[in-house]
C-alpha cells in the first residue's frame, strides 16, 4: 500500500519541533486550527437505511452498496493535510474510510473510461481524472477524528482527495461515475480549475 | 430547514449589482424549476463556498450562481426563467 499521504503527515510531525509545517501549507494558503464549513446548499439529511454508493458509467456493470454493505469494505484511518481553495489549510486531519482503489475494484472499468464525476445528495458534482484517485490516493470517509462525520462536513459519506482543493472532495458523496472525457463539475463549470493542485496554485480556470 | 450558512440575499446586493450594474434586489426573478416569483432578495444565499449561490426560498433549487476571481465574474443564471427590472 502506498502511503503517501499518511507519510507526509508522519514526516510532518517527526519534524514538528521545529518551523517545518511551514513545509506541508502550499502557496497562498494560512492554517487554522478550526474546520471550516463551506456549502453551495442546505445540508442534505440522508437516512442510512436509504442512502447508497453506486459505481457506474463505463464499466462493464454498475455496482451498488447499501450502507451496510459499504462499511463492511476494507477501511483503515487515514491521516492528511487538506486545503480549500478559499486559502484555508488543515494539518493531519483524521478520517476512516475505503479506499477509492477498493471501490474500483468491485467493478470492470472500461478502457476508454479515463475521468470520472463524483456525485452527491444534494445535487453537487466534481470532476477528477482517474490518475488522481488511484493508488491510495483518494478515500471515501465516514468517520472524522474517530467519530461518525456530521452532514455539515459531508455525512454519511464524503470523498476525500486531499492532495488536491477541498471542492474537489465531494460532501454527501453517493457516487462514482466513469467517463472517457473530463467534465467540468459544479465549480468547474463556473470559472475553478478542472485539476485543483494546491502545490500549483491552480485555483482558476486559466491559472 | 435549519442551515447557518443560509444568509438573506441582500448580502451579496454588491456582487448583483456589480454585474447588472444596478441594485436588482428589488427586481423580480421567476424560479425556472417551481415557477414561484418573487424578489431578488427573497432567495437564500449561500456565500461560504467558493462561490455564491441563490436558491429559490419555496424549492431550494439554484436560481443563480456565481463566482468571482481576480479578474472576472462567471454567471450562471440558468434557474431564472427571466427578470423584470425596473427603470430609473
Amino acid at each position: 500500500m502506498t502511503e503517501r499521504f499518511t507519510s507526509r503527515g508522519f514526516f510532518g510531525k517527526r519534524r514538528d519541533a521545529g518551523t517545518d509545517r511551514a513545509d506541508r501549507i502550499p502557496p497562498g494558503q494560512y492554517l487554522t486550527d478550526g474546520f471550516p464549513v463551506l456549502s453551495a446548499g442546505p445540508t442534505p439529511q440522508i437516512p442510512l437505511e436509504t442512502w447508497e454508493f453506486t459505481i457506474d458509467g463505463l464499466v462493464a456493470e454498475p455496482m451498488r452498496w447499501s450502507w451496510e454493505q459499504f462499511q463492511s469494505l476494507p477501511s483503515r484511518d487515514w491521516t492528511v493535510d487538506i486545503s480549500c481553495v478559499t486559502k484555508w489549510t488543515k494539518l493531519d486531519t483524521r478520517w476512516h474510510g475505503v479506499s477509492v482503489d477498493d471501490l474500483l475494484a468491485a467493478v470492470e472499468i472500461d478502457p476508454r473510461a479515463g475521468f470520472l464525476t463524483a456525485q452527491s445528495y444534494g445535487g453537487y458534482t466534481t470532476n477528477l481524472p482517474l490518475t488522481d484517485v488511484v493508488n491510495n490516493q483518494a478515500f471515501v470517509a465516514w468517520q472524522y477524528d474517530g467519530a461518525p462525520l456530521e452532514p455539515p462536513h459531508g455525512g454519511p459519506a464524503r470523498l476525500v482527495v486531499p492532495h488536491l482543493y477541498f471542492w474537489k472532495s465531494a460532501k454527501w458523496v453517493r457516487g462514482l461515475r466513469l467517463m472517457e472525457k473530463d467534465q467540468p463539475g459544479f465549480w468547474e463549470s463556473l470559472g475553478y480549475h478542472i485539476r485543483g493542485d494546491p502545490w500549483r496554485e491552480e485555483r482558476y480556470s486559466g491559472d | 430547514m435549519d442551515d447557518p450558512l443560509m444568509l438573506d440575499a441582500n448580502a451579496v446586493a454588491g456582487d448583483l449589482a456589480e454585474m447588472f450594474g444596478f441594485d436588482v434586489s428589488g427586481s423580480v426573478h421567476r424560479c425556472t424549476n417551481c415557477g414561484n416569483q418573487g424578489a431578488v432578495a427573497t432567495l437564500l444565499a449561500y456565500v461560504h463556498g467558493p462561490g455564491t449561490v441563490l436558491r429559490c426560498c419555496i424549492c431550494h433549487e439554484i436560481v443563480m450562481r456565481w463566482v468571482r476571481t481576480p479578474t472576472r465574474i462567471y454567471l450562471d443564471a440558468r434557474g431564472a426563467a427571466y427578470m423584470e427590472m425596473g427603470l430609473s
